[in-house]
C-alpha cells in the first residue's frame, strides 16, 4: 500500500502539474479537494483519467468519485480493491 | 481623441523589460519552462493557477502581470471599460498538438481534461482577466506576424465605439522554445504632455524595432 501511495503522490504531481511540491509533502490522508491539495473540477477529471489510463480502473458511477478520491489512501485502496 | 501608450513591455530571449529598460533576464539557457518559472518567483507571483496553464496563456499571463505591476488600474477606469487585446502568430497550436497526440489513437484514447481546457488561445487573454478582475473587450486574434495597423485599428475601434477607456494590447507568440512578447497599456490622452508616447502605428513600429536592436524581440515580418 505505502509504495502505491508513493507512485501516486508522483502521478498527481506530473499529471497535475504540481510543481511546486516534493512527495514527501503530500499528506497521504489529508482531503485532495477544498483544503489540503485545494484541487479543482479539472483535476476532478484528471484523476479519472488517470485511474483508467495507469490503473485500467473506469469509475462508473461519478458519485463514487468523493469517495474514492477523498485522499491518496482512499485512492489507493480504491486501485488495490478493483485493479484486474 | 488621441490615445497614448502609458507603458510597455517585452519578453524574449529570457529576458524582460519595461518601457525599454530590462528588468530581469535569466542566464540559463534551458528553454521556456525554466525561464518563465524563474521569471514568476523573481517577481513573487502568487497564483498557484499560474502552474496549470499552458505556454501560451504562462506567457501571456506573466507579459500582462508585469505590464500591471506597481498600477491600480481598475482605480482609474471602471473593470467594463478595461480590455485586453491580443494578436500572436500561432494560436494555442503547441497544446493542440499534445491534445492530438492524447486523441490520435482510438484504442489508447485519453485526452487530457487540462490539456483541453486550453486549446483556445483566447483562455490566455481570459486568465489574465480573472486575474486582475479585468470584464472589458477581450480577444485574440491571430496575424502572421506583428502587425501595428492591425493592433492600432482593433484598440482605436474598441475606444471609439467607447467600449472602452483602458486597454492592454498587443503581441503574445508563443511555440516551443520559440516565444515573444510586447505588451502596450493604452489609455486616453488627459494631460497631452509632450513626454507622451502617441498610440499610432508608426510608434507601435518603433517600439518593436527598438526591441530587436536591444535584441529583446526578434524579427518575425
Amino acid at each position: 500500500m505505502e509504495e502505491l501511495i508513493q507512485k501516486l503522490k508522483e502521478e498527481i504531481i506530473e499529471v497535475l502539474n504540481l510543481e511546486e511540491m516534493e512527495p514527501g509533502e503530500i499528506d497521504p490522508d489529508a482531503p485532495l479537494f477544498g483544503e489540503g491539495l485545494g484541487l479543482d473540477s479539472i483535476d476532478a477529471l484528471e484523476l479519472i483519467v488517470l485511474l483508467e489510463k495507469n490503473y485500467g480502473i473506469k469509475i462508473e458511477d461519478p458519485k463514487d468519485g468523493r469517495k474514492i478520491f477523498f485522499s491518496l489512501r482512499t485512492m489507493a485502496e480504491y486501485i488495490t480493491e478493483h485493479q484486474k | 481623441m488621441a490615445l497614448i501608450i502609458r507603458k510597455y513591455c517585452a519578453i524574449r530571449d529570457a529576458r524582460i523589460s519595461v518601457d525599454g529598460k530590462a528588468v530581469f533576464s535569466y542566464e540559463g539557457q534551458d528553454g521556456f519552462k525554466k525561464f518563465i518559472r524563474a521569471a514568476y518567483k523573481h517577481y513573487q507571483t502568487d497564483y498557484p493557477k499560474f502552474f496549470k496553464m499552458d505556454n501560451l496563456s504562462k506567457l501571456g499571463f506573466f507579459s500582462v502581470e508585469v505590464l500591471l505591476k506597481g498600477e491600480d488600474i481598475l482605480k482609474l477606469h471602471p473593470a467594463e471599460k478595461t480590455g485586453i487585446i491580443l494578436t500572436n502568430a500561432s494560436s494555442s497550436l503547441e497544446i493542440d498538438e499534445k491534445h492530438f497526440e492524447s486523441i490520435k489513437d482510438r484504442g489508447h484514447y485519453f485526452p487530457s481534461p487540462s490539456n483541453f481546457v486550453y486549446t483556445l488561445p483566447n483562455i490566455m487573454a481570459g486568465e489574465a482577466a480573472i486575474r486582475h478582475k479585468i470584464k472589458g473587450e477581450n480577444t485574440v486574434l491571430i496575424s502572421e506576424h506583428f502587425d501595428p495597423e492591425l493592433v492600432f485599428c482593433l484598440v482605436e475601434l474598441a475606444f471609439k465605439s467607447k467600449l472602452l477607456s483602458s486597454c492592454i494590447c498587443g503581441w503574445v507568440e508563443q511555440y516551443e522554445n520559440n516565444y515573444e512578447s510586447l505588451l502596450f497599456l493604452v489609455e486616453k490622452d488627459k494631460n497631452n504632455s509632450a513626454e507622451d508616447i502617441i498610440f499610432e502605428p508608426s510608434n507601435l513600429t518603433n517600439i518593436y524595432k527598438l526591441e530587436q536592436k536591444d535584441g529583446r524581440i526578434n524579427t518575425k515580418a
